[in-house]
């Protein structure tokens, strides 16, 4: 257990904003954080790295920043995590071969279900002889 | 021995429920009083057996005898008395239990308050709900039954994961299942109206209120969990897009389209075949809900005890009861009223648009939550879909509901002109402008000006379809209560949506690691640590937090957070202070450190998040208003002109 | 026809979910197989100065051993490497991941030290570049250093002689 927590210790302690002062260390957190966000701590699931307090989220935490620092774009960093842990590190899937039904679906539904209804209801009036209505029913 | 008598009890469930499904069903077939009437007292003989099966067993807890297996792994005799109450559904046995306990709840209210219902009908629906009996108490004697023993009984039990020692473990579950099995007699019903051949508006009307029950059962239930994930975890997420999250959000949706396709089923005779699936789709949704839970076939942040065997027995009753009753339907569908012509531009249509929309979005919760699946068992990739993705897909859908949801109630049922509605759209469009050019320079935010203004002009909307037709000199009349269930379920969605649009767009966090002394800025507030203690409690060890907040030099308040250590399951879990109010809530959580270096504290501004469980509190309390309003004769009269 | 739609849709969704039923929702993805093994600088368990790198992985086929003086399960299959060892059928590189050096030391100094040499890592900075999730966690690199084969969780007698000893065979025979 005492590992444990020195190891949640050595992480905060190299996340924590007093550990970098360089001018820019708040803008670096700010994007260290997005990407933390669109990443999925892999042990834990289904949460990002940035809201888990697992020891190797916190880690990824630490390796994000430091590529930051060197230098590292945004994409850069997702692409580096993308390739040791697969798409399944993404929270927000490509758009690529294997997800077209995930991204398209929605939409074509959406459009096609609209356009029936534009198609379909007719814009005579209904036979049906109801009274003029006076409340919502 | 009390185990023993709960045990039997059950078995003795399963024969009733066997009967229950057999004898009224033949007696439907052969047109046999006597027969069909015996659904009534079969339902009632099987909720007594099943309310004396839950009692004992939570006696077990109570008493905790420990031979009881399940009461040795999930309670603890030193455990506060209402905890080892929750406790007995804190676990897969005890839940399913109670799962089975409410569908016997439901089949006794059923043959209790719809005696008005055509004979043939009411027997058939409780023999399908007999029939769901016989497939779940089966399911438990089998696979889980909560009355095993174990020799030598431990001397005293494993206590309950920690996570769950709360309140919300009492309130949580058995309302979302009220809700969830609530839609098992929209099922039963569905399939019996089908088994007859006939779906007409009498059915519709029988159906409106077990619909409108579950439906607001289930918006507590799921607004009551999102509370609970919200405080409990501590990272101040209302909702995740976590599958477990989904698949109770669906039959929720679904349940959404039903009651509105009813309102056009009673009201024109229209949709017969729509509603009828929605009734049977709302169910089997429920069911997908439980087998994931229970099966452990996706991945989620919500712990439950996981067991594929139960998985698989889960999915073949799913099979047998919605694959029978889509067979039934398939069946059944020529002979079914079919009359789809409707006017674009009426309530009709616009409701219709509602299921539309709705359906939309249930696919597309859907797709997110088991593409991962679908394409690990096809192709064995695995992706994530997490909530970017619903951010980019459900959040879209849903504004084209809203920006209908807000025009339709204005338009007449039998079909009306876009004259009515220009005034309204010329009021909404200079609301826009202005709430998006404040949001925008006040705000940094178009699209949180954008989603205000949805949420605005929805309330305008429920509001002004309100006063035209109660204007404002009738007010103190007394209105029906459907409409104040209207205008409240609407103004409910609108708080709902200005809440989760704000949160997403406003709410600032940050985290930090200080010593006591010092302070955090968020959001023009300071979070000052006055003070660490250490301590330890009956069952657990902890490190407790004093963070004083204020605002502009003035104290809002002094909260309290802990994180604790839990030796008996080795675990440790955060509990933040939390200031809630209602335009900002704030709450800070204390992580890891140490005197020398300071302590983690991660301090969080949340504005109107308070709103979002008003606003589910608000449709659920509409529901319930309707529901009143089924029984006023006042309804009655209007119902049969 | 139109009524069988929604039974077929059904249908098509029960299939999946029978398929997943039978998957491990846990089970990931081996992204790095065939890849060649990623470059690093860390130091070594017993002397803080040497530098462990890249270079010393290539050459020769090498098993890597993802483990930690924490993790339990290292403790089971512990007795399967220092068999593994006295066999000297393959270089056995230790990744001590996660850990505090004094602690790893101790463990290895009780349960016996099978590793050739280990690489200290404390931060996961290797481990997230092999996309290591769980320890204990095992690879085989070949001769050009390229990672050839992911192994998940202990490595029983079982599975080293029916997989993992052939394989390195084979791969020496390259």
């Amino acid at each position: 257990m005492r590992s444990f927590f020195s190891c949640l210790f050595v992480a905060f302690f190299l996340l924590g904003p007093s550990a970098f002062s360089q001018v820019n260390g708040a803008e670096l957190d700010a994007r260290a954080r997005e990407i933390g966000q669109s990443l999925r701590c892999v042990v834990c699931q289904n949460q990002s790295i940035d809201e888990s307090d697992a020891p190797l989220a916190q880690d990824m935490r630490k390796l994000v920043k430091k590529r930051l620092i060197a230098g590292d774009s945004n994409a850069d960093v997702i692409a580096f995590m993308r390739e040791t842990y697969g798409d399944y590190v993404l929270l927000k899937p490509p758009v690529q071969r294997n997800t077209y039904p995930l991204w398209g679906l929605p939409f074509l539904i959406l459009i096609v279900g609209l356009t029936w209804f534009f198609i379909s209801g007719s814009k005579k009036r209904s036979q049906t002889t109801d009274k003029e209505e006076t409340s919502i029913k | 021995m009390i185990a023993e008598i709960g045990h039997f009890c059950l078995i003795a469930a399963l024969f009733t429920a066997i009967a229950q499904c057999m004898i009224p069903l033949y007696g439907a077939a052969n047109n046999k009083s006597d027969f069909m009437s015996f659904g009534d007292y079969a339902a009632r003989v099987q909720f007594y057996l099943l309310i004396a099966c839950f009692t004992a067993l939570t006696y077990s807890f109570l008493s905790s005898d420990f031979s009881v297996k399940l009461a040795a792994s999930h309670s603890h005799s030193l455990k506060p008395l209402i905890y080892k109450i929750s406790g007995v559904w804190g676990n897969h046995e005890g839940s399913i239990l109670l799962w089975m306990v409410m569908l016997g709840l439901y089949g006794f209210l059923f043959s209790v308050f719809s005696k008005r219902l055509p004979p043939v009908l009411r027997a058939r629906t409780l023999a399908i709900q007999g029939l769901l009996g016989v497939g779940f108490i089966s399911f438990i004697l089998f696979t889980s039954n909560p009355f095993e023993r174990i020799f030598p009984a431990p001397i005293d039990g494993n206590g309950l994961n920690p996570l769950l020692q709360d309140p919300g473990l009492a309130i949580h579950p058995p309302l979302l299942y009220m809700g969830y099995v609530g839609y098992s007699l929209a099922f039963s019903m569905a399939v019996a109206a089908l088994i007859s051949g006939k779906i007409d508006r009498d059915w519709a009307r029988a159906l409106k209120p077990w619909s409108l029950l579950s439906w607001s059962f289930l918006t507590l239930g799921i607004a009551m969990g999102s509370l609970w994930a919200y405080y409990e975890l501590g990272w101040g997420g209302w909702w995740m897009w976590d599958p477990v999250e989904n698949v109770s959000f669906m039959p929720w949706l679904i349940g959404t389209a039903l009651l509105h396709s009813i309102l056009v089923m009673e009201r024109k005779q229209n949709l017969a075949h729509w509603t009828v699936l929605l009734a049977i789709t709302a169910f089997s949704l429920s069911l997908v809900g439980t087998f994931v839970v229970r099966s452990g076939v996706l991945v989620s942040v919500h712990a439950f005890a996981v067991d594929p065997e139960r998985g698989v027995y889960i999915l073949a009753l799913l099979l047998l009861s919605t694959g029978g009753a889509l067979g039934l339907y398939a069946l059944r569908s020529k002979t079914l009223v079919r009359r789809a012509e409707f006017d674009r531009l009426s309530r009709e249509g616009g409701l219709v648009l509602n299921n539309l929309l709705l359906a939309t979005a249930t696919a597309t919760v859907f797709l997110g939550t088991f593409y991962p699946l679908i394409m690990d068992a096809f192709t064995g990739d695995k992706i994530s879909v997490g909530a970017p993705y619903f951010d980019l897909t459900f959040a879209p859908i849903m504004s084209v509901l809203i920006v209908f949801m807000g025009a339709a109630p204005l338009l007449k049922w039998q079909g009306d002109s876009l004259k009515t509605l220009k005034r309204f759209a010329i009021i909404s469009l200079i609301g826009a402008v202005i709430i998006i050019t404040f949001a925008a320079m006040f705000g940094n935010s178009v699209l949180g000006g954008l989603g205000l203004t949805l949420a605005a002009y929805l309330a305008y909307g429920a509001i002004k379809a309100f006063l035209k037709r109660r204007p404002i000199g009738q007010l103190a009349r007394p209105a029906k209560y459907n409409l104040y269930a209207f205008f409240t379920a609407h103004l409910g969605m609108a708080v709902l949506t200005a809440g989760a649009v704000i949160m997403s767009v406003w709410a600032d966090d940050t985290i930090g690691r200080i010593k006591p002394n010092e302070t955090l800025n968020v959001a023009g507030y300071s979070f000052t640590l006055n003070s660490i203690k250490t301590g330890q409690n009956q069952n657990y060890g902890f490190r407790r937090g004093e963070v004083s907040v204020k605002k502009r030099g003035k104290l809002v308040d002094t909260l309290q957070t802990e994180q604790r250590f839990y030796p008996v399951r080795d675990m440790i879990t955060t509990e933040a202070g939390f200031h809630f109010a209602p335009f900002s809530t704030v709450f800070a959580a204390l992580g890891e450190g140490n005197p020398e270096d300071g302590y983690i504290v991660r301090a969080n501004y949340h504005p109107a998040v308070t709103w979002i469980w008003l606003g589910a509190l608000l449709m659920a309390l509409a529901g319930f208003l309707s529901l009143l309003g089924l029984r006023t004769p006042s309804h009655k009269e209007v119902a049969s002109s | 026809m139109r009524g069988l739609i929604p039974l077929i849709v059904f249908g098509v969704i029960a299939i999946a979910l029978a398929i997943g039923l039978t998957n491990d929702p846990r089970r990931m993805e081996d992204m790095l197989i065939d890849q060649p093994f990623p470059e690093f600088s860390l130091p070594t368990l017993y002397e803080p100065e040497t530098q462990h790198s890249k270079s010393d992985i290539q050459n020769q086929v090498s098993l890597i051993n993802v483990f930690g003086s924490w993790c339990v399960t290292c403790i089971v299959e512990h007795p399967v490497l220092m068999n593994i060892a006295e066999t000297e059928t393959v270089r056995l590189i230790g990744h001590n991941w996660r850990d505090e050096r004094d602690k790893a030391i101790t463990w290895l100094a009780r349960q016996g030290n099978p590793y050739d040499s280990i690489i200290f890592d404390p931060d996961s900075t290797l481990a997230i570049s092999l996309g290591v999730t769980a320890a204990p966690e095992t690879f085989i690199t070949d001769k050009q250093g390229r990672i050839r084969y992911k192994h998940s969780g202990d490595i029983t007698e079982k599975d080293w002689e029916t997989v993992l000893k052939p394989l390195i065979e084979s791969l020496q025979a390259e």
